[in-house]
């Protein structure tokens, strides 16, 4: 078998390891303890029945064949009962087999899903820092790669590691009892064996890194390329494309040859070594038999056939717990990766302020309601005296001298204050890395403040539970994320419990109800690989609808329309704004033409607000944003 | 199938003619072994002859010994043939796809091209290991320890002939039933990872609409379908190993009982008897290979196909029969064009275009999204070819130039750019690959992009990440620019090339191309009116039609689609 190379190939410490499998011991034990109590038994069962099949041999030459022969009359009951003796312990070993097999079936796959579940649980609860920190293929490697050598291992490393031990143990206490001088020979061979195998295989894992660095760089660089094939064409750079790789492509047949051969060997040695090993016993057992020795010295010719067959038991098990103790440790390195995802510490939440529907009566009075209403309320919890208030959701945002970093040490933000009053279009101009996007990031609490306050409504944003802070904002990305599912679907995703007519209003206020309907299959059409065959402006426009189509009280549009053509980002800023009617709105905007109806313009630089006030005010003041208009710097 | 990818062999014959022949060599020798084995048993160790036994031994050491050298051989040539095989493969594969025109690659999306090179390759040539090594071993021993069976015994042996029915029926019964299973686990996993992707790339749309329990809801589905399928599929294979239990032990206890009987009447020896024994391992064991191999064979077809889809697409673009070597000047003129990507004149992208541009002539391209502005501009340097009518560029069409010619003369600033890892210098020399150090920061000036890489601690030396990660979008586009320009070509077309660059370097921009390369014809497609107002032609595309062609000051007055752009884009007065 090949090395497998894992995601990092990092090795674990001993002490890691073992805890490693404790726990992952715990999760296959302690749910399945009755039905690992029978696997364990079958198991002894199965390997016993197999040493019984050497040790027969030798019953059946010495006292049912040798004695035999010669013999005018011949009687076979004695064979036949031995043989329907064995029968039924094949049987019993067969049926022991069977039963191991499908038990482990279930506990393999059941502890895969349940782990695949917590995994998955855990990721969702888990902040979005951690999801900056981490690179997309390191988390996606633990639901491929890591999962599956954690399957191989349960469902076939344990229980074969486990009846190959059995089976090394008692064919070795057989081979005592038929023979010492001849069990003393395979232990001098099978050491020989062992260091051979060792010797070849970690030739074979040093070659393998080598190959696996030159895969990489195989196919990174077709990744690029295939990339950029367009440029490729458009620049008739052909022919130096393949030069280039032919040359890595070459470096990757040598490493991979040599990584190969060594892996490629190692087997017919090991099986052969194993032959020479047999032709040995068959020599030193004859020369001990013939010389006719008593004692432990002592050998018959049925002795030496079962030890010959015993001799292949012990040799087999043992390379295959070799082969399978170096993959045991590369899945137990995958499964840390995997309990190290589900420990980290999820998302804290404390908050304990509640959304609810709201409807206020002729009184003025907010009373809480079960249904849409287009009205929301924050229901406040006082837990002193246990009474309950209520506060009309207006989307007022305020930024008390707000400090952050995405890491302590390095602040992004200083000094930060908003006042948006319920019903204000904010924008957010700056450069790249000016702190605009960070800004919407905090109200809804991706991150949390090192310094300063924010307050929704008056309330303290920590006081708010996170789910419902969050359900009180739409908010549409620059990078939009569509999912798997029909387009229906994907705009239903703002609100789970939209009616159709609601979908397509949402559709026709976002300017996408056009292009849907000229799509094949309308608003059944399927989207995959998020929205492949759509135009970055299509999938903008998709993202608005599912923003609108929640009809949140707050709405944050982060570069919303950035791939939208002018005109039609003029149609799709008519119909927000009048969604929006009303309502608190952020917008961070490239095109300053897009912000100038802002009741609010915030120019961001490195971290600070630099300048504030309408359109008309800013350009009077002839400070950044005026240059910024007049064309005089470039945002980027 | 087989014989197209066997071309792959090359230069790699010899070591693919060895393995399968050391693998059979060693096969034979070690169903020889127990043959001999009988001998030493039965006239040397019951016959007491402990020079016999020696002398047997010896050669079956030698015989043990020769097994190991060509196990080792044949693993060393299956090696060096199937490295060699994949590099063949990959090659060709990637060679293929460099030849491919851009109609093509539309076809494949780039990510499944990429698996094809990679995942499906290793795929193929794992099946090619297999085949010229285990695909060999396991029939030679099957039939040869038959053969050696029934030279032991026939009586014997047909007890193997009763019971391998049996095994392979029951294999075969098993894997057909469960293959299909696993087919539907793999896609349930493709599945999975898509819902984990999906999660994770969109992490910030689940967590801000709250819809953790319904993705988490989505995922269990998923997960419980794989655990469902895939408990149903190995609880199946579970049966294969008691099934060859089951048959090893049967074969053993016929032979026990029959051979005894055949031993004390005198026609069977012991040795014999024995070496039955390893032949109903030999036998069985093969046969379970063989069932593995054909298992792993049909899951590697789907590879094999996939990559052979990839060899036999043919580019669309070709070399004329005499091709023209020179372009006289950057006049363009399409002549009724109309084309489709589906080469169906029910579903044109560009309908009944007519134009003519003098050489050196500025042409603005303005259109809303979807109304085929890329689609035009692509049709010049021939990167697809009109469905219906013709395009000449300085009188000749272009279906009659040399593409490496023409391209090279026609320069063009692709809307979805890439810059590829290596230096600036480097990326830029794509232009001209010979070009002096000094024409490089010449069209850097052009470009506007000097002043910037000036500032950067490497400057023309900077290294650039994979796809131009590490630069800003304006200077992407400027360093896209410079690239075009180093080519000195004929005709320069911008598409949407400078949509992150301000306004202000735009202008630079503009007025250094008319002032330095004024023999050039530009084409320039753009959102901003402000980067086309200056034009000597502006197009005003809708819908694959030509709806008004003019300068700036005629459309103010002609189109309707002009003006309402240019006012939507027009600033507020300033008050100086």
């Amino acid at each position: 078998m090949k090395p497998r190379m894992n995601g990092s190939g990092e090795r674990l410490s001993k002490n890691e390891m073992l805890k490693t499998a404790k726990r992952l011991l715990n999760y296959v034990v302690v749910p399945y303890k009755k039905q690992f109590l029978v696997v364990i038994v079958c198991i002894l069962i199965s390997a016993l029945a197999g040493v019984a099949s050497s040790l027969f041999l030798q019953v059946l030459i010495d006292d049912y064949i040798a004695p035999l022969i010669g013999m005018e009359n011949p009687v076979f009951t004695g064979l036949l009962k031995a043989i329907l003796l064995m029968a039924l312990i094949y049987l019993t070993g067969t049926l022991a087999t069977l039963f191991y097999n499908r038990i482990m079936v279930t506990i393999a796959q059941g502890v895969l899903k349940k782990i695949r579940d917590d995994m998955f649980i855990g990721m969702q609860k888990l902040p979005v820092k951690y999801f900056d920190t981490h690179t997309y293929g390191d988390i996606m490697s633990r639901y491929t790669n890591d999962t599956d050598s954690l399957r191989q291992m349960i469902s076939q490393s344990i229980p074969q590691t486990f009846s190959s031990l059995i089976t090394v143990i008692s064919v070795f206490i057989a081979m005592l009892c038929t023979s010492i001088p001849l069990t003393v020979v395979v232990l001098v061979t099978v050491s020989i064996m062992l260091f051979i195998a060792k010797k070849v295989g970690g030739n074979s894992a040093k070659y393998f890194v080598e190959q696996q660095k030159d895969l990489g760089k195989v196919n990174g660089y077709i990744e690029e390329m295939m990339n950029g094939q367009k440029v490729v064409k458009v620049f008739c750079h052909e022919e130096e494309s393949k030069k280039n790789f032919a040359d890595i492509n070459n470096e990757l047949c040598q490493s991979a040859t040599k990584a190969n051969i060594f892996a490629n060997i190692l087997m017919p040695i090991m099986g052969n070594i194993g032959y020479l090993q047999y032709i040995l016993i068959a020599i030193a057992g004859g020369a001990l038999a013939i010389s006719g020795k008593s004692g432990i010295l002592a050998l018959t010719v049925g002795g030496i056939a079962s030890f010959l067959q015993l001799s292949r038991n012990f040799n087999n098990p043992i390379s295959q717990i070799s082969q399978q103790m170096n993959f045991i440790v590369m899945s137990l390195a995958g499964a840390k990766r995997i309990f190290n995802l589900m420990d980290e510490k999820p998302e804290a939440d404390d908050g304990y302020v509640t959304l609810v529907n709201a409807e206020i009566d002729s009184n003025g009075e907010i009373k809480e309601t079960d249904h849409h209403t287009g009205t929301w309320a924050w229901k406040h919890p006082h837990k002193n005296d246990g009474t309950v208030t209520y506060t009309k959701l207006n989307g007022d945002v305020k930024f008390f001298d707000v400090d952050f970093g995405y890491s302590d040490d390095k602040i992004v933000l200083h000094n930060i204050d908003i006042y948006a009053r319920p019903g204000e279009k904010i924008a957010l101009v700056g450069a790249t890395g000016a702190g605009k996007t960070t800004i919407t990031n905090l109200i809804n609490r991706f991150y949390d403040l090192q310094d300063g306050k924010i307050r929704y409504d008056d309330i303290n944003i920590n006081k708010i539970k996170k789910s419902d802070l969050r359900r009180s904002m739409g908010i549409v990305l620059q990078d939009t994320n569509l999912f798997t599912g029909t387009i229906m679907e994907n705009i239903r995703y703002g609100r789970l419990d939209a009616t159709d007519e609601e979908v397509y209003a949402a559709a026709k206020l976002a300017n996408a109800d056009g292009f849907i309907r000229m799509l094949p299959d309308g608003y059944n059409t399927l989207i995959t690989g998020n929205g492949e065959g759509l135009s970055q402006g299509q999938r903008q426009l998709l993202s608005i609808a599912r923003a609108a189509v929640a009809d949140p009280p707050v709405m944050i549009l982060d570069e919303a329309t950035s791939s939208i053509d002018t005109r039609t980002e003029k149609i799709v800023q008519e119909g927000m704004d009048s969604l929006m009617r009303g309502r608190t709105v952020f917008v961070i905007a490239h095109r300053l033409s897009t912000i100038q109806n802002a009741d609010v313009i915030m120019v961001l630089e490195n971290g600070r607000i630099i300048e504030r006030g309408n359109h008309e005010k800013l350009i009077a003041e002839k400070g950044k944003y005026y240059q910024l208009y007049t064309g005089a710097f470039e945002l980027s | 199938m087989i014989k197209k990818l066997a071309k792959f062999i090359g230069q790699y014959k010899l070591d693919t003619l060895l393995t399968p022949l050391f693998v059979a060599a060693e096969s034979v020798l070690e169903v020889l072994i127990p043959f001999k084995m009988a001998d030493l048993i039965d006239l040397g160790i019951e016959a007491e002859n402990i020079n016999y036994v020696v002398k047997v031994g010896v050669i079956l050491l030698c015989y043990a010994m020769l097994a190991l050298a060509c196990g080792a051989l044949s693993g060393f040539f299956a090696a060096r043939s199937s490295s060699g095989y994949a590099k063949n493969l990959r090659e060709e594969l990637y060679n293929k796809i460099q030849d491919y025109s851009f109609s093509n690659v539309d076809k494949f999306s780039t990510s499944s091209l990429v698996t094809r090179l990679t995942t499906d390759v290793s795929n193929v040539q794992n099946a090619f290991q297999m085949i010229i090594r285990i695909a060999v071993r396991a029939p030679i021993i099957l039939i040869t320890a038959m053969i050696m069976a029934f030279r032991v015994n026939h009586s014997l042996a047909l007890v193997f002939v009763c019971v391998i029915p049996f095994l392979a029926v029951g294999l075969y019964f098993i894997s057909t039933r469960a293959h299909p299973i696993f087919e539907k686990v793999f896609r349930t996993y493709d599945k999975l990872n898509n819902v984990v992707q999906e999660n994770i790339r969109g992490i910030r749309v689940v967590k801000s609409f709250v819809r953790e329990d319904h993705e988490i809801e989505k995922f269990e589905n998923v997960s419980d379908s794989i655990y469902k399928n895939f408990s149903k599929a190995e609880r199946l294979i579970a049966f294969n190993s008691p099934l060859m239990q089951l048959c090893v032990y049967t074969c053993i206890l016929l032979i026990s009982w029959f051979g005894a009987k055949m031993v004390v009447a005198g026609s069977l020896t012991t040795g014999q008897i024995m070496s039955m024994f390893t032949y109903v391992m030999q036998i069985l064991m093969s046969l379970m290979m063989i069932s593995m191999i054909l298992v792993m064979l049909v899951i590697s077809k789907a590879s094999a196909e996939r990559v052979i889809e990839v060899l036999d697409e043919e580019s669309e673009i070709h070399n004329s029969a005499n091709p023209v070597f020179d372009v006289k000047d950057g006049a363009v003129r399409f002549d009724n064009v109309n084309f489709s990507y589906a080469k169906d004149m029910n579903k044109l992208c560009l309908k009944n275009i007519n134009l003519d541009i003098k050489s050196g002539e500025t042409v603005g391209i303005i259109g809303g999204t979807g109304s085929a502005k890329s689609t035009l501009v692509q049709l010049i340097p021939r990167l697809y070819d009109v469905t219906d009518g013709a395009i000449y560029v300085g009188g000749v069409d272009v279906r009659d130039y040399d593409i490496e010619t023409l391209r090279n003369n026609v320069a063009m600033v692709l809307q979805k750019n890439v810059l590829f890892s290596g230096t600036i210098k480097e990326n830029l020399r794509w232009g001209d690959a010979d070009a002096t150090n000094e024409d490089i920061q010449r069209v850097c000036k052009l470009a506007q992009a000097d002043d910037f890489i000036q500032n950067f601690p490497d400057k023309y030396d900077t290294f650039i990440e994979q796809g131009g990660a590490n630069v800003s979008g304006g200077q992407r586009q400027r360093l896209c620019i410079a690239r075009a320009l180093l080519k000195k070509p004929k005709i320069l077309i911008l598409d949407d090339s400078t949509s992150a660059v301000d306004t202000k370097t735009d202008a630079l921009l503009r007025k250094a191309f008319r002032e330095e390369i004024p023999e050039t014809t530009k084409f320039i497609i753009a959102q901003r009116i402000s980067s086309v107002q200056d034009a000597d032609k502006i197009i005003i595309l809708d819908d694959g039609n030509i709806s008004a062609v003019g300068t700036h000051d005629e459309l103010l007055q002609t189109s309707d689609i002009y003006r309402e752009v240019y006012y939507s884009q027009q600033k507020p007065v300033v008050a100086e």
